[in-house]
């Protein structure tokens, strides 16, 4: 049976911390709403926090160090994403757009991404909106339409007339990339590094 | 095997004493420095090109002419000079003059640049960087190669009854390497020519240049120019020692820590560990170079990295002092034992010349 492979971001600095409890649910819904569909998923967890002096390496030195590159690359290498940020000063934490900034900008090219946020108050939900999704935008991922803000107080709430609780909006959110990768197999291993022959690269400058 | 030195010609201050030297005191003191290492008997000095503070070298073939004259036997390159941003012509034109001037000790190494204004202010784009790398490279190609050019291209004004003087010494073009830290492109250039690759080696991993090592072996084989065993690798390094492992870190630490390029990053213990940086006793300098010919194959050529930081001219001297007489006689001695017999020595004028001479009778034959 194929596996897939489900990379979960988490960038919570506390531990434990509400960012990676969200991260958590939204996990647990997507693994089980695809297994609902018979599928077999694979899990792992990045938590940037453990990386933070790596990633600041790596923008000193230009290299990643070994923890680095192995999250990088499984990143790279998921057929899914959950990428779960705090909202600090209006927008994503400068950890989650850090580890995103070592990202190879073609890497999350068609990857079914759901992306998710925590704050303080619900007047930075839309944070979601403006910050993040246009940042998986640029990377060309393909980001579910439902976005998970929690803030503190709805970790004690139910929902109201105008939407559902936090857990309908987890579950909403899980069954969209369930659903994208439903309809997929999983991502092909990448490619080697091509090289274009000499001979073409020379013409390319005649023609 | 070839071992030697290059320099960047960073202007850079001492953090142990806060003092930062004239830029006429650093470029002679990078003069001192190829002095020295032909005295120790080191066989190559290079020099980077710059065009930005707080670097000195911008004139490469001015210094290499004037240390030149002050030396015998040392080859003298660079590390590297501009393809990107320099005009192929005047490259053709300088070195084939310093080729002269030097008797043939002179190759050089092709690079882009990693200084992203340096584009435009030569009036170039730097989107173009890999196709003006290819294009400016080709004319000088055959610049050194045919007398009379006629030449049509994308990125200069064309050329019709041109002929690059001087000549080449003796009708052979200097040696050229192709860096690169990262372009699988210039390694396959490398491998097209059948010039030598030269990897960097300092800043990354070395699984990092293996990748691109092997890939430049492998088209080298391609392109028939000789097995990929045959193919010339140059590889970059850098080392602190002292007698005592523990002084040479103790010493070396605050200029690791200050440094230009990966200062205030991760630890030196760290950076020791993930690059090829060492930093203890000429033993495990020794043992650590040594693990390059199993990452890389038996290789031509190991330039070391020793002037940059801040440190002061007196203990560069004294690094090149425990390089050549302690160091290199000894790597010298383990890269030739059971060196494989096609494996070819670093390139010289007179073994170019000399095969030359060889092609020649086999055609005439």
């Amino acid at each position: 049976m194929t596996v897939f492979r489900l990379v979960v971001v988490s960038a919570g600095l506390s531990k434990p911390s509400s960012t990676r409890l969200l991260a958590d649910r939204l996990t647990e819904s997507t693994v089980r709403q695809l297994s609902d569909g018979g599928r077999q998923i694979d899990v792992t967890v990045v938590e940037l926090r453990d990386l933070a002096t790596e990633i600041a390496n790596n923008f000193v030195t230009g290299f990643p160090g070994a923890a680095l590159r192995a999250a990088i690359e499984a990143v790279t290498g998921a057929d899914a994403v959950i990428a779960v940020t705090p909202i600090f000063t209006a927008s994503y934490s400068g950890l989650f757009k850090s580890f995103f900034d070592l990202v190879d900008h073609d890497a999350l090219t068609g990857k079914p991404v759901l992306i998710a946020a925590t704050g303080g108050t619900p007047r930075h939900s839309l944070a979601l909106e403006h910050a993040v999704r246009p940042l998986f935008s640029y990377l060309r991922a393909v980001v579910v339409p439902t976005a998970v803000y929690a803030a503190t107080d709805d970790w004690g709430a139910a929902g109201d007339g105008l939407t559902g609780g936090l857990p309908g909006r987890i579950d909403r959110a899980a069954g969209e990339l369930a659903a994208l990768l439903a309809g997929r197999g999983p991502a092909a291993p990448a490619l080697p590094e091509q090289v274009v022959p000499f001979a073409e690269q020379l013409a390319a400058l005649r023609a | 095997m070839q071992f030697g030195i290059f320099t960047v010609g960073d202007v850079t201050p001492d953090p142990t004493t806060g003092r930062t030297p004239s830029e006429h005191e650093r470029i002679k003191a990078m003069v001192a420095i190829a002095r020295k290492a032909e005295e120790v008997g080191l066989d190559v000095f290079a020099t980077g090109e710059h065009h930005n503070p707080p670097f000195v070298p911008s004139s490469p073939t001015t210094m290499l002419g004037y240390i030149a004259a002050q030396t015998e036997r040392i080859i003298l390159s660079t590390s590297t000079t501009l393809i990107t941003t320099n005009d192929p012509v005047k490259i053709a034109e300088d070195f084939a003059m310093l080729q002269h001037l030097a008797d043939g000790r002179v190759d050089l190494m092709m690079g882009r640049g990693n200084t992203g204004p340096v584009y435009p202010w030569f009036g170039k784009d730097i989107r173009q960087g890999i196709p003006l790398a290819v294009e400016n490279y080709a004319l000088l190609h055959q610049l050194w190669r045919e007398e009379v050019v006629d030449w049509q291209g994308r990125f200069r004004t064309p050329l019709q009854s041109f002929t690059s003087t001087p000549r080449p010494l003796d009708g052979v073009a200097p040696f050229v390497w192709h860096g690169s830290i990262r372009s699988p492109e210039i390694a396959e250039q490398a491998a097209y020519y059948g010039d030598g690759f030269f990897a960097n080696n300092i800043f990354w991993p070395k699984e990092h240049f293996q990748k691109l090592v092997d890939l430049y072996r492998e088209r080298y084989a391609h392109y028939g120019h000789g097995t990929p065993e045959q193919a010339y690798v140059g590889l970059g390094g850098q080392v602190f020692m002292r007698k005592n492992s523990q002084d040479a870190v103790r010493e070396f630490r605050p200029y690791f820590d200050n440094a230009p390029v990966y200062g205030h990053g991760p630890s030196l213990e760290e950076f020791t560990e993930q690059t090829p940086l060492t930093v203890g006793s000429p033993q495990e300098v020794i043992e650590k170079t040594l693990t390059f010919r199993e990452s890389f194959g038996d290789y031509q050529r190991q330039l070391f990295l020793m002037d940059h930081a801040g440190l002061p001219l007196k203990t560069v001297l004294e690094q090149l002092d425990l390089l050549g007489e302690q160091v290199v006689p000894v790597l010298r001695e383990e890269f030739a034992r059971n060196r494989p017999a096609g494996v070819p020595d670093g390139p010289t004028h007179a073994a170019r010349v000399a095969a030359r001479t060889e092609e020649s009778v086999e055609v005439a034959k």
